[in-house]
């Protein structure tokens, strides 16, 4: 199963454009990343600008409405994220807890929807089914 | 948050611990027991004691929290168990008296040696051992099945209850390979260390090779209710990430990670609704896993740069690659896929590898040519009772308008798989040959 870990930095929310880490914070998570690289659990990170970059579409009424940041209505914001894939969602809170993270910061773990998840006909409504064409397929070509 | 533990807000039950502690144990574990294993020149030793020390977290944790630092918790704890077995060792020894001081110093710098042995463990040598883990679960010593079992107990953290589950088998059956192969592994004194020189590319083979089982028995199982297993296709993949950090250097290693990533990546659109199985060209891609396609890409080329492109496992992934660049089912390079297919013959000849170039070559050239390489096949006494062979040849038949004959060659496959769902489904097929007849 996978899992975001989503970082959640206060005050990020107000930060000035181009607000970057400094570099001590960065070396620690690098060390924290490659410990989850190296434990075949990752499948991908970003950090991400500060909101006061970027822009919020809103749909108020039915008609998109776009606002430049920041935003003065938000109290906390993503400051980035991993995606993991675990066995469990006790494993995914372990690999949190082990994040070198400050006093400042908050991670919330949420797991990812899989297919599998959905009812029958969220699935077909999400997926549709293709049409039945040729059908031979090269076969997973393991030897056995 | 204090030194003595993580405070767990709303999860302080002892239930809660204890998923807490599996969860520890699935991340600790193989660093836990490769340490030991270095230390006391033992696997199965090894694992003893890191499970002397799982018990001890499992009667400690629910009243103290988790430690804050639950590796080393584990590790310090094992260690004292294993001094404890050494002195104990001691005690029995100092009975024979003629022996006497001799053995007793022996056996106090046996302990000093392990201490130091320890402090060296916290350095850098942590993927050392696990690489040594990793080499003496794979040892060709084993067979097959055993060295699976080993490889998802020592390596992957799974429990035996949780390997007989995936494989289908009594938890008892994997308790005695995993017993045996400890024995094995002992009786013959296997060294706990990295192959090197010629002797390392062949055990790597067997590593790779025991990854890629797991992979295959999760991605199409072999016998049981369900088409696919896809939580042991993660244990593989999680395997394989872990070996690539290990053998970074190992075009082969990348080569499997990026075929494991890209055939993963399908998953989700391999089975229908019902668990029925779609075939690839049937599928809906936009169900395919675009993340796991890009990680596979992304290995593929790693493997490529390390001059690893003519690889068993690369050459696969380069074929897989292929579907997975493909955005429909009608633009996939066909004349590249036959072209690696044949790269791949080249390689590891085998009949196998033949059928599969000859769905190619039906795909790319037509179905005659590809018939006319499966008819050299049907003789071939390994694929006697390898479904897939009538599979191929009923799919071309079918698409070449022979019908009668399509219909009994699917009848015949559905009769040689082990699968339910398979079975369904080529029976399925049996039954459309002679409804458009």
């Amino acid at each position: 199963m996978r899992f975001m870990m989503l970082m959640i930095p206060k005050g990020y929310e107000t930060a000035a454009p181009g607000t970057m880490p400094d570099a001590g914070a960065v070396a620690a998570m690098m060390k924290y990343n490659e410990s989850l690289q190296k434990a075949g659990v990752l499948l991908a990170l970003d950090g991400l600008h500060p909101p006061s970059m970027g822009a919020r579409v809103s749909f108020e009424g039915g008609k998109p409405k776009v606002t430049d940041g920041p935003f003065a209505e938000a109290k906390e914001v993503l400051g980035g994220y991993w995606m993991i894939q675990v066995k469990s969602r006790e494993e995914a809170i372990e690999w949190a807890t082990r994040c070198p993270a400050g006093e400042n910061e908050v991670i919330e773990i949420r797991q990812v929807q899989e297919m599998a998840d959905f009812p029958p006909d969220v699935q077909e409504a999400a997926a549709g089914f293709a049409e039945m064409q040729g059908r031979s397929e090269p076969l997973a070509p393991a030897d056995r | 948050m204090t030194a003595t533990g993580i405070h767990h807000q709303a999860h302080d039950t002892h239930r809660d611990t204890h998923r807490t502690i599996d969860a520890v144990w699935r991340i600790e574990s193989p660093r836990l027991i490769a340490g030991l294993a270095r230390m006391v020149r033992d696997v199965g030793l090894a694992e003893d004691l890191a499970q002397d020390a799982l018990v001890a977290a499992l009667e400690k944790w629910p009243e103290s929290g988790v430690p804050r630092n639950p590796g080393a918790w584990l590790m310090a704890t094992a260690k004292h168990r294993a001094i404890d077995r050494i002195r104990r060792g001691k005690l029995l020894e100092r009975k024979h008296a003629e022996l006497g001081r001799e053995i007793d110093l022996q056996q106090e710098t046996a302990v000093a040696n392990f201490e130091a042995s320890l402090d060296d463990s916290l350095g850098d040598t942590i993927g050392d051992d696990l690489l040594r883990l990793v080499f003496t679960a794979c040892h060709p010593l084993l067979p097959r099945d055993a060295r699976v079992a080993l490889t998802l107990r020592l390596l992957g953290g799974l429990t035996t209850e949780e390997i007989a589950r995936a494989f289908l088998v009594p938890e008892s059956t994997v308790s005695q390979r995993i017993l045996r192969a400890k024995k094995t592994l002992a009786e013959a004194n296997v060294p706990f260390e990295v192959p090197r020189g010629e002797e390392l590319a062949a055990r790597l083979s067997s590593v790779l090779e025991v990854v890629y089982l797991i992979f295959n028995e999760g991605y199409a199982a072999t016998a049981g209710d369900d088409w696919t297993r896809p939580v042991l296709c993660e244990d593989a993949l999680r395997l394989g990430r872990i070996l690539t950090g290990l053998v970074p250097k190992e075009p082969e290693a990348h080569g499997l990670v990026a075929l494991m990533e890209i055939q993963a990546s399908r998953l989700n659109a391999r089975v229908g609704p019902q668990g029925e199985p779609i075939l690839l060209l049937d599928q809906n891609r936009g169900r395919w896993d675009q993340l796991l396609i890009h990680r596979g890409l992304a290995a593929l080329q790693r493997a490529e740069a390390l001059g690893g492109a003519h690889g068993f496992y690369a050459l696969q992934a380069a074929i897989a690659a292929c579907h997975g660049r493909a955005r429909t089912a009608e633009e996939t390079d066909w004349p590249r896929i036959a072209a690696l297919y044949t790269a791949l013959a080249h390689l590891t000849p085998s009949p196998v590898v033949e059928l599969n170039r000859a769905v190619a070559v039906g795909m790319a050239f037509g179905p005659a040519a590809g018939l006319e390489i499966v008819d050299t096949l049907v003789d071939e006494p390994s694929l006697q009772a390898y479904h897939h062979l009538p599979t191929v040849r009923g799919d071309l038949l079918a698409k070449l308008g022979r019908l009668e004959e399509a219909h009994t060659e699917f009848e015949r496959a559905a009769s040689l798989t082990r699968n339910v769902r398979e079975r369904d489904f080529l029976l399925g097929r049996a039954a459309e040959c002679i409804d458009t007849k």
